[in-house]
């Protein structure tokens, strides 16, 4: 029982940062309708920066964030500006692949920089683990869920009630309607994707910060995709609760079946569940199927 | 020069290769194919095989990619799925090299229908995300299911034979790579000079009027994957049979999008593209192995820079060919001839 | 005696109710034209006529037959061709092609025929090719464009070709949204013969949706007016034109109560 909880617990924690970056997903795909391969490697040069923030320019922990993210928000805005922009207009499988191939050029590119060993950050949160009852939590997990969470509720606050969330929502649901209500749609998607990289990068550097940095790191970002399928693509709650189911079901897995496969259940098991989702709920939890126009 | 040609017949008309001059340098390229191997080096005949190999397998993918408008992430693992197939069937069951390429073909397919199958109720996107499933759940099927694949250390096969002759070196095995890409690309030119492949660009370009075409969405959506998963496992099974070796380090993501850069490179929906696609991107490789080979007098650790140098060059060709170029190679070598068609006349 | 029969059909998507109890019949032969403001949904009754949409309520019935819930994909071979309102030609292909796709649900080329193709796969595409041009490339008019990539067209070209891969359909009833829109004067007239000549010569049930008042008095032989949803009147064209609810829906009170609706509408 003491294992079950225990796996629960970490499996919940990790599941909130699975949250935030789906969420980071899904609101690309709403806005653009583009499925953003490259999401891993979001998350994977978020981390190398903070990395690079920290221990190369010396930077404490919070400006070394803030740097971060305003890096993170470029580096999102460069994408759709330079790369997306000239494929308007272009069936959307060749966008796709486009970021198919955009996060090949980042994942070489980081290893070029960074060497492929693996780096740790330099501690930024207190050590002492966090124990609740008989359970035990690594103090870096716990942290960064934290910090999901905030920043999960944040984002949920801000589309809710803030001016941009609201018309980032109505681009989302409706282009040619938001384009005569005035909004500027392009800069929507600009947003959008400045949004996805920043809660991707901010994944990457919680997930860096508990398990070390590395070029492969990036496919982390590929269990992404079972959790949105899981939420339901368009929907950004499905998404978010996704998260956490994914993150208690891959630890659970892991926890369980290791022994009988030699390890690396954890990594395999969301994409099972993909697979048993797609057979028998497709379009997820909470994902609704689009009227189309003929 | 040619400027028009007439046909008086449907028949004429509908020919693949239309008129004498292309039939002639038809002729010239398969005989120059079949003379190759006896003016061609070790490495180049090595080469010329991996090449094959990447032809049949990238024709196979742009079937499902690049006509039918499906996505599929998981190409290299069903290719693995094929090699390692005809691996266990050569070496548990004793079953010939010659009957190990279509089974290895239908193992790939079925299994590829299984997994893939549930998704193609629904839009293209979620079969490229299903691929990906494949693509994650058979590397780690290749790697822990030590029983049947050997684990990391993979399998080892015996040299392959056809009818009595033992396929020993390069130049023997080309002959049979050669016959099998013949094979494969005749089949993917067949397809669409009749309403099946028609069906697959209908739902490429626009699959909802399809359907009120009388086109089921889901059945040829079906072929499509099942004769792309087809080829990806012939594919392997020859690969496997010239390497005589297999182990699951050779078939990881970064595979798949190789064969996508191969599709898109040579140009998506044409399978001379996915030829010159094959070429190109297998020869790249060596091309970029041979310039660090150059500089590592000046920088000792050029060589390691290649595993990554490749990725970034793989994601840039892929970009740029989407952004600037994206009929390929193909639309580019369409230009050549009819530039060369009309020279010197302008039009 | 019906080919076509609709029955209290009712579709609403996501709260807003796009079709409420609409029925009527279609008679073998004749030109039905649906016409009504934007948004009555009008195309809506074609989607569901193809099988695209799955109307809450009511009933479909073509040859006696209830197809309401039969899968789209099939209803093309019981000989329901349809045109669309945004071209929904095939891009990647010809004109010849896009015509050729049309007899789809008639060929019989299965997946491992056709890798083969030498052989049955062959005569079939021979024949259909034969049929094509005589039948169909011939009759309106567009052999020098046959072989041209249908992205290239001109857009009454597209419309002409789209019209074609409808006919390769096999048809015996054709629904047509929106035939002529966009099209200039000329263009018009020629797409308006082509529709009665096939009505005429191939005695082809039509079923149109316009906007074009002159084309829809020419060539109809019966009206229906939707508008929100629901039937607003049926019947010949000279009456439903002067019938006082249709005058209104179009026009608003004021207008209406001079008697007039205007004569070309776009």
């Amino acid at each position: 029982m003491d294992i079950f909880l225990q796996l629960l617990v970490s499996g919940f924690a990790v599941g909130g940062v699975y949250a935030l970056i789906a969420l980071g997903f899904v609101l690309i795909y709403k806005a653009t309708s583009i499925i953003n391969f490259a999401t891993g490697e979001f998350m994977m040069i978020g981390a190398y920066f903070f990395y690079s923030f920290m221990v190369y320019l010396g930077l404490p922990a919070i400006p070394a964030f803030i740097g971060v993210m305003a890096c993170a928000a470029l580096l999102g805005f460069m994408v759709e500006r330079l790369v997306l922009r000239h494929m308007l207009g272009q069936p959307t499988i060749s966008i796709v692949m486009v970021t198919i191939g955009l996060s090949s050029i980042l994942m070489g590119i980081a290893e070029m920089i960074w060497g492929s060993e693996f780096r740790s950050f330099p501690a930024i949160v207190p050590r002492a683990p966090i124990i609740i009852g008989e359970i035990v939590v690594r103090s870096n997990l716990f942290y960064g869920f934290v910090l999901a969470v905030l920043v999960v509720i944040i984002f949920a606050l801000l589309f809710k009630y803030a001016k941009v969330g609201i018309a980032m929502r109505a681009t989302a649901a409706d282009q040619s309607a938001s384009f005569s209500m005035g909004i500027n749609v392009k800069a929507m998607f600009t947003l959008s994707w400045g949004f996805g990289a920043v809660a991707a990068t901010l994944g990457g550097i919680i997930i860096g910060n508990i398990g070390g940095v590395h070029p492969a790191l990036g496919h982390i970002g590929l269990k992404i995709f079972p959790v949105v399928i899981l939420g339901g693509l368009d929907s950004i709650g499905g998404a978010v609760l996704a998260g956490f189911i994914m993150g208690i079901i891959e630890n659970l897995a892991g926890g369980y079946l290791d022994p009988y496969f030699h390890g690396g259940v954890k990594d395999v098991a969301p994409f099972v569940v993909l697979v048993l989702i797609l057979l028998v709920k497709p379009y997820g939890l909470f994902g609704k199927q689009e009227i189309e126009r003929l | 020069m040619r400027t028009g040609d007439f046909k008086d017949s449907y028949l004429a008309d509908e020919a693949v290769f239309k008129t004498p001059t292309v039939r002639f340098w038809m002729g010239i390229l398969f005989a120059a194919l079949l003379i190759f191997p006896f003016l061609a080096g070790n490495y180049w005949l090595y080469m010329a095989n991996l090449v094959g190999v990447a032809i049949v397998a990238a024709v196979g993918l742009n079937i499902l990619t690049g006509f039918a408008g499906q996505i599929s992430l998981g190409h290299a693992a069903f290719v693995g799925i094929g090699a390692y197939t005809a691996a266990i069937l050569t070496t548990r069951l004793g079953v010939p090299f010659l009957l190990c390429l279509p089974l290895s073909g239908l193992s790939a397919a079925i299994f590829g229908l299984i997994v893939g199958g549930p998704s193609m109720r629904m839009k293209g996107l979620y079969l490229c995300i299903a691929t990906l499933a494949a693509q994650v759940i058979f590397e780690f099927i290749f790697v822990h299911w030590e029983s049947m694949t050997g684990g990391i250390r993979g399998i080892n096969l015996p040299t392959p034979s056809v009818l009595g002759f033992s396929l020993d070196n390069e130049f023997k095995f080309y002959f049979v790579t050669l016959a099998v890409v013949v094979i494969c690309v005749t089949a993917a030119r067949n397809i669409f000079r009749s309403r099946v492949g028609r069906a697959f660009i209908a739902i490429r370009d626009r699959d909802i009027s399809a359907e009120l075409m009388g086109i089921s969405l889901l059945r040829y959506k079906m072929y499509a994957f099942g004769i792309s998963s087809f080829m990806a496992g012939v594919a392997g099974c020859l690969w496997v049979n010239f390497l005589r070796t297999v182990t699951p380090e050779h078939f990881p993501l970064m595979e798949s999008i190789r064969y996508l850069a191969m599709i898109i490179v040579g140009g998506l929906g044409s399978v001379l593209g996915a030829i010159f696609g094959a070429i190109f991107m297998t020869l790249m490789p060596e091309i970029l192995k041979n310039t660090l080979g150059l500089l590592v007098d000046a920088f000792p650790q050029a060589m390691g820079y290649l595993f990554p140098l490749q990725q970034v060059v793989f994601g840039l060709l892929i970009v740029m060919f989407l952004v600037f170029e994206p009929h390929g190679l193909a639309e580019m070598w369409r230009r050549l001839k009819d530039y060369f068609r009309l020279w010197p006349f302008e039009y | 005696m019906s080919l076509l029969a609709v029955r209290d059909l009712s579709l609403s998507f996501g709260g807003l109710q796009v079709l409420s109890d609409v029925s009527f019949e279609v008679v073998p032969g004749e030109v039905f034209a649906i016409i009504g403001p934007n948004g009555a949904g009008k195309t809506s009754i074609l989607n569901s006529i193809s099988g695209f949409y799955h109307p809450d309520q009511g009933q479909i019935f073509f040859e006696d037959r209830d197809i309401t819930r039969l899968a789209a994909h099939r209803r093309a071979a019981l000989g329901i061709g349809r045109t669309f309102q945004n071209i929904a030609l095939y891009r990647g292909m010809s004109a010849l092609d896009n015509i050729k796709l049309g007899a789809h649900s008639h060929l019989k080329t299965g997946l491992l025929a056709s890798l083969c193709y030498w052989g049955p796969a062959h005569r079939e595409e021979m024949a259909l090719r034969r049929k094509v041009e005589e039948e169909i490339i011939d009759f309106l008019e567009i052999e020098a464009i046959r072989k041209l990539p249908v992205g290239s067209l001109a857009y009454g070209l597209q419309k002409r070709v789209e019209l074609g891969r409808a006919l390769a359909m096999r048809p015996k009833i054709l629904l047509m949204d929106e035939p002529v829109t966009g099209m200039n004067a000329e263009e018009t007239e020629d797409m308006a013969r082509f529709i009665l000549d096939i009505n005429e010569e191939r005695n082809m049930t039509i079923v149109l949706i316009e906007h074009d008042m002159k084309v829809i008095m020419d060539i109809s032989d019966r009206v229906l007016v939707l508008n929100f949803g629901q039937t607003l009147a049926e019947g010949k064209p000279e009456d439903v034109q002067q019938h006082p609810e249709v005058i209104k829906a179009y026009l608003g009170e004021k207008k209406a109560r001079n008697g007039h609706i205007p004569s070309v509408a776009r």
